[in-house]
């Protein structure tokens, strides 16, 4: 009984600071839409900046005066980001905002290395609340004791700022229906900037009060991130009650669960969301959102097959690629044939993502499937290699066939989460069932075959398997299915209304779509000769989308372009410098900033305007005025969505 | 012979709140059927019941003798029925074209297929269809930029694509140019009578329903208040007690504000 | 300043200057991978460890007269970019063999490589014990005191402990559980008479710490086995501390005496822990405060253990280099083979039948001094008394 009592308090304490971190994604998302991949920074840097401000102001007063001041401090910088960045890609693809964002996190990472040093930092125990209580017998934290009153008072401090002053009614009505706000005169502008920054002034101050009990250290963002997601999904996205009821739910069956089952707290919270969306689709607290808000898919440049004349351009791209081993060195060649695996990687993500309208954050799933896939053909069955590149895909089409059959039931953010949860399920599995993957240490000895030693070998089986499968994709997009795909993408109520089950459609597209990512994590597993359950991690999805936005999410050739350059980028980078991560971050958002449609949709739009301004006739310049005008110029701050905006979105 | 489309007692009710009770009807080949009545009369929910959205609390819904009740909307559509929505809903990805190209191809039973291009199918029949509703200029262009009106021809001739027995329309004129609304509504009786289809349309716009409407039928809270010829309804004192309170009907000069505002552009909050 | 500045930095530029330039004639590259930008806290002082070792060695002349010159890259703390970068460093700038490692599957992944390759590896810090037995190969060395090694040394105390009720925490992952399985296979073995009355297994990094100290105080030990580390073991000492879990309990640690781990505690380091780790300033030996003043000179900060891994790393490869006196692989494995070096810990020697290197580690206990956390009554303990005997070892390793 003391136990049950003692591991509920210390539950609802832990959930005080996921609460307020998920508070504020919550908050930001409802509002902008945002998915704010950068949270956990900045609830990092509410504790840096904190354990700096103690450090200088002591004293009981000092304490909480620190505190207080950090998530101010760290609120303004978020301002400032949003003021200088988000704003000018409002206008962006949904999901684009979080290219920017994780840009900003990867910068912070390494930025908190330079300012405050490599070692993890342990700040002071907060004044007068060091000790603990003695309440049955048993000896609870002081600090818990305030944190447990915290979250509360927190949401009701919320809940007063959000029904009893007028920005917090234009907050909730632009969380119901943002269109509206936008209608109704408000300066969207600021409201947007405040948003974000009560979001942040949240995020930080829930680093802030780790100060006392947790050490500061530089995994503290990616480690909150995935969590605080959770926990806004599983109450209900926009929701601060559900996010409340959430942190204590998912703080609680922690608390019980590792006394039956020790080893459970790594997937726990994953498993609780997969249940809680299985079940309630849209959260505890959360409402059907209104009908898919399209907006992958509404440009204005109708997707097309390649030409002949493009198709020939293809060609001899591939030719030049094939020739490549005749001037590359051994080791550029393994950089090839990575780059060229996680081609198709992006590639089978752009099937399910762009063209299915369903991002995935937990792609790396079926990619590491596969791989292990293959791994179990040659370790088990001590099959040759390209049968296991052959059979290894299987596993993941298994996978997916399993994890998509529940997640097309949802569609947005509430998919992309049952697919990151699914996605660590799966991870954990590989972790943790030693005997039959190794654990973290892995299988190895995959090294592929006498014949495909050598590295220009192994490039040429690379590009061998990799160009039929993007053919592959590239014909699927094109052909009937793919316009089923899009169809159910773009309206739902039409596709239906003219004979299209959209379930089986999206089902489809996510089998096809996990086996061709399924074979690249084979071929990846030989490229590496060994495979680790870190491969289907997050990291590893997140790339995958990062590739897919970077390219232009709303073209069809964006993934190649996008893997290329961000895998060439990243690769070359952690090879020159230990701040590869600031390096890359930033030039993801320069990128996000110059390419606001990503490379491909942005080189399309200017070779339009090229022709548009050459062309000769009055219907060219028509149509080249309309696209001018659907689509204002990159760097404009415009929040309101355009009237080609409006009409998209609200045509159910 | 039996009737194209027989209701017997649909009802539906959220919450408590009786939407349609108890409402029975038919409609026989060739025959235009307008559904009229004050906003929240139970209109859209028939319509939705009709073709699977909404799953009827009671009754039955048989098209041509087939019992279609509480199938899904696919389903529906698979027994030859085409249907239009209030607020227009197509692909606005794609060209003019490949919205009837993929209504073709799901008639088709072609959407499973994974190879093969899917532009050439059916592109001859897409623009036929195309052609009848006025829209052949138009096949190449994105459909996310089309006008308000063009996007309810757009919506015809996707409906027209899997040869229905039935036609559903939801407000088809809703949003266009009074000269627009005659032509679409006269073009859809003359396929209607040549092809043998059987048309229900809801319709704010007494002028068109008059016109072209061989029977009418008006529902006030979910109930069937009058049916019959459009002349015999006009002067049912019921009917009029509804609309006189309503202040709806007649009055040209509100028809003609309505109209104006709506080729401004997509106003769906204007009629909800 | 540049981090390719830096690692491209013949790092005896300086020295160089003063010497005549034939002196160092030739240039001998070796391959250096490790998670700098993945793990900072320990790598960063492990850089300057090897650093200092590589200028030490070309100052004295270099290997037989070629200068050392060591090529470093990131692996991020991943694997597959760890084997990238061997790639990178056997192709493209043709060194002569590996080493580095933090991790145990990035060292297990290099290892893999290496014989793939047929290179030279030389693993510094990674611990699992597969490294050298269960996936050893005869391209693989390793230098740390293994996690049997660690479990053994702290088995021995934990056995003179009149505690009989033994509970564990460690991270959810390979280390943490071969940790565990090591020491509770010891220390049963020489106490028959305990009892495992609990274990706990929080995802690293993710500790819930509250709940896992009350759940580990519900099962009654006598006695906790402690493998968590980083800020892990903060969180988890922080509240065992407040809720008084370590009172009237022995507690047994793995690394905790590290610099790296204890340093942070600061005053809240709890007192009478039983721990591996380094008392970099009370060491004492005339080896070791040649290096701790050369260190200091250098780098005006404190060694920490990385700092030694680092330094002991590059001593072993030069000795290796200068005793195989060729480049060739064959040769290297051969000259490693039983090769004696000289550590600030003393000489070890690299094992012949399993290339585990006899690197020993402090045992002894935590204390405050000042306000930080210190070890006390610490010994060294020589890794060479804290192996299995060849037999066992055969039997694990593959015969290659």
């Amino acid at each position: 009984m003391q136990l049950v009592f003692v591991q509920f308090m210390t539950g609802l304490a832990s959930a005080a600071s996921l609460f307020l971190v998920a508070s504020g994604l919550s908050i930001i998302f409802g509002v902008t839409r945002i998915v704010n991949f950068a949270h956990g920074a900045f609830y990092m840097l509410g504790a840096y900046v904190a354990y700096t401000l103690t450090d200088r102001f002591t004293g009981a007063f000092g304490f909480w005066f620190a505190l207080l001041a950090a998530a101010a401090i760290v609120a303004i910088v978020g301002c400032l980001l949003e003021m200088t960045l988000l704003r000018r890609i409002y206008q962006a693809p949904e999901l684009f905002q979080l290219l920017a964002t994780f840009g900003v996190t990867l910068m912070v990472q390494d930025l908190v290395l330079l300012i405050w040093g490599p070692e993890d930092l342990v700040g002071p125990r907060a004044p007068g609340l060091a000790g603990a209580v003695e309440i049955f017998g048993k000896r609870i934290p002081s600090y818990d004791l305030f944190l447990i009153a915290l979250g509360p008072l927190v949401l009701a401090g919320l809940w007063l700022l959000f029904h009893r002053t007028r920005w917090g009614v234009l907050v909730r009505a632009a969380t119901l229906d943002r269109s509206m706000v936008a209608a109704l005169g408000i300066n969207q502008k600021w409201l947007f900037t405040g948003v974000f920054g009560l979001g942040v002034f949240l995020a930080a101050l829930g680093g802030a009060l780790q100060i006392p009990r947790d050490a500061v250290n530089h995994g503290m963002d990616l480690r909150i991130i995935v969590e605080a997601f959770v926990v806004v999904v599983i109450g209900g996205l926009g929701s601060t009650t559900g996010a409340f009821v959430a942190a204590i739910l998912v703080s609680q069956l922690n608390a019980f669960g590792i006394l039956v089952l020790p080893k459970i707290s790594l997937v726990l919270v994953f498993l609780v969301m997969a249940v809680v969306l299985v079940v309630r689709p849209w959260g505890l607290f959360g409402t059907r959102p209104p009908p898919a808000q399209a907006s992958i898919g509404m440009a204005v440049r109708p997707w097309r097959p390649l030409a002949p004349g493009e198709i020939a351009v293809a060609a001899a791209v591939v030719a030049a690629v094939a020739l490549m081993p005749l001037w590359l060195g051994h080791y550029a060649l393994t950089v090839a044939s990575e780059i060229l695996i996680f081609v198709l990687f992006a590639a089978s993500l752009h099937l399910l993502m762009s063209v299915g309208g369903l991002a995935s954050f937990g792609h790396a799933a079926y990619f590491g499937l596969g791989a292990y896939g293959a791994a179990f053909v040659v370790k088990a069955a001590g099959l040759p290699m390209l049968a296991a590149i052959a059979a290894g895909p299987l596993l993941a089409a298994l996978g997916a066939a399993v994890v998509g059959w529940f997640a097309v039931s949802l569609s947005g953010v509430y998919f992309a989460m049952l697919t990151l949860a699914f996605s660590q399920i799966v991870w954990s599995i590989a972790f943790q069932w030693v005997d039959v993957t190794g654990g973290d240490n892995g299988i190895l000895g995959l090294w592929p075959d006498a014949f495909a030693a050598s590295p220009a070998a192994f490039f040429w089986l690379t590009l061998a398997v990799v160009t039929p499968a993007l053919v592959w994709l590239h014909m699927v997009i094109f052909s009937p299915f793919g316009y089923a795909l899009r169809a159910v993408r773009d309206s739902e109520l039409r596709a239906e209304a003219i004979g299209i089950d959209r379930r089986r459609v999206q089902w489809i597209a996510f089998v096809i779509a996990g086996t061709a990512a399924g074979l690249g994590g084979a071929l990846f597993a030989f490229l590496k000769g060994s495979i680790f359950p870190d491969v289907m991690a997050i990291p590893t999805s997140v790339d995958g989308l990062v590739m897919v936005l970077l390219g232009g999410v709303e073209t069809v050739l964006g993934p190649i372009v996008g893997a290329v350059v961000f895998k060439a980028l990243a690769m070359w980078l952690i090879s020159q410098t230990d701040y590869s991560k600031l390096v890359l971050g930033a030039v993801v958002v320069a990128l996000v900033v110059a390419f606001p449609k990503g490379i491909v949709g942005t080189l399309a739009d200017w070779r339009d305007r090229l022709t548009a301004r050459r062309g000769a006739g009055p219907s060219d310049a028509e149509a080249s005025a309309d696209a001018t005008a659907a689509e204002p110029p990159a760097g404009t701050m415009a929040p309101a969505p355009s009237p080609a905006t409006v009409a998209g979105r609200t045509r159910p | 012979m039996t009737r194209l489309l027989d209701v017997e007692n649909l009802a539906k009710s959220y919450a408590g709140l009786a939407a349609v009770r108890h409402v029975s009807f038919g409609l026989d080949r060739g025959e235009i059927l307008a559904m009229i009545g004050p906003n929240g009369a139970g209109k859209s929910t028939c319509f939705n019941m009709l073709n699977g959205q909404i799953r009827p609390d009671a009754g039955r819904i048989r098209i041509d003798g087939v019992d279609t009740t509480s199938l899904p909307p696919r389903a529906v559509w698979r027994k030859g029925v085409g249907r239009t929505f209030q607020i227009t809903a197509t692909f606005g990805s794609m060209t003019v074209r490949e919205n009837v190209q993929v209504a073709l191809m799901s008639h088709g039973g072609a959407l499973g297929r994974w190879f093969g291009r899917a532009d050439t199918r059916g592109r001859d029949e897409a623009d036929r269809l195309l052609a009848l509703v006025g829209m052949a200029a138009d096949a190449d262009r994105a459909a996310a930029e089309l006008a308000y009106g063009d996007l309810k021809r757009l919506e015809l001739a996707v409906a027209l694509a899997n040869r229905p027995k039935l036609l559903l329309m939801d407000e088809p004129t809703a949003g266009m140019a009074p000269r627009e609304r005659v032509g679409l509504m006269r073009l859809t009786a003359e396929i209607a009578r040549a092809e043998g289809i059987g048309v229900l349309f809801t319709e704010h716009d007494m002028d068109v329903v008059f016109e072209h409407a061989d029977r009418m039928m008006v529902l006030s809270r979910g109930l069937l208040i009058a049916e019959g010829p459009p002349e015999t309804v006009r002067r049912d004192p019921e009917v009029r007690a509804i609309y006189l309170g309503e202040g709806l009907v007649y009055d040209a000069r509100h028809q003609e504000a309505r109209a104006d505002a709506s080729t401004s552009g997509p106003q769906p909050e204007a009629r909800a | 300043m540049s981090p390719t500045a830096t690692r491209r930095l013949l790092v005896a530029a300086a020295f160089a200057l003063a010497l005549p330039a034939p002196l160092l004639a030739a240039e001998i590259k070796i391959g250096e991978i490790n998670s700098y930008s993945g793990l900072p806290a320990f790598t960063e002082p492990y850089r300057k460890g090897w650093q200092l070792a590589v200028e030490e060695i070309n100052a004295k002349g270099g290997i037989n007269g070629d200068k050392l010159v060591v090529i470093s890259k990131d692996d991020a703390g991943k694997p597959a970019d760890a084997v990238t970068a061997a790639n990178e460093l056997v192709s493209r700038e043709g060194v002569v063999m590996l080493t580095g490692a933090f991790f145990s599957h990035v060292g297990l992944a290099l290892s893999d490589f290496a014989a793939q390759k047929k290179m030279f590896f030389l693993a510094g810090e990674p611990l699992t014990d597969a490294i050298v037995w269960s996936k050893g190969n005869r391209y693989t060395f390793r230098l740390r005191p293994s996690n049997y090694m660690q479990a053994a040394m702290l088995a021995e105390e934990a056995a003179k402990l009149p505690a009989k009720r033994w509970a564990t925490v460690a991270p959810n992952y390979e280390y943490g559980q071969s940790a565990v399985a090591v020491f509770k296979q010891l220390l049963s073995a020489k106490r028959p008479d305990i009892e495992w009355v609990g274990e706990q297994w929080p995802p690293q990094g993710k500790i819930d710490a509250g709940a896992v100290a009350e759940a580990l105080a519900a099962t009654k030990p006598e006695a906790i086995l402690n493998v968590t580390f980083g800020p892990d073991l903060v969180k988890f000492v922080r509240e065992g501390n407040t809720r008084g879990l370590f009172q009237g309990r022995s507690v047994v640690s793995f690394l905790t005496g590290e610099p790296e781990y204890i340093d942070p505690l600061k005053a809240e380091t709890p007192e009478g822990w039983i721990v591996t780790g380094y008392p970099w300033n009370g060491v004492g030996t005339p080896e070791h405060d040649a290096f701790l003043k050369a260190y200091q000179a250098k780098f005006n900060d404190y060694p920490r253990l990385g700092s030694i891994v680092g330094y002991a790393l590059m001593k072993s490869v030069a000795a290796i280099l200068t005793k195989a006196g060729s480049t060739d692989t064959d040769k290297l494995i051969e000259a490693a083979r039983g090769i004696g070096v000289e550590t600030p810990f003393g000489p070890i020697v690299f094992r012949a039948i399993d290339h585990q290197a006899t690197l020993g580690a402090f045992v002894g206990k935590t204390a405050v001094k000042d306000g930080k956390g210190v070890m006390v009554d610490f010994v060294y303990r020589d890794g060479a008394k804290y192996l299995p005997s060849d037999d066992e070892v055969k039997k694990m390793r593959p015969q290659n």
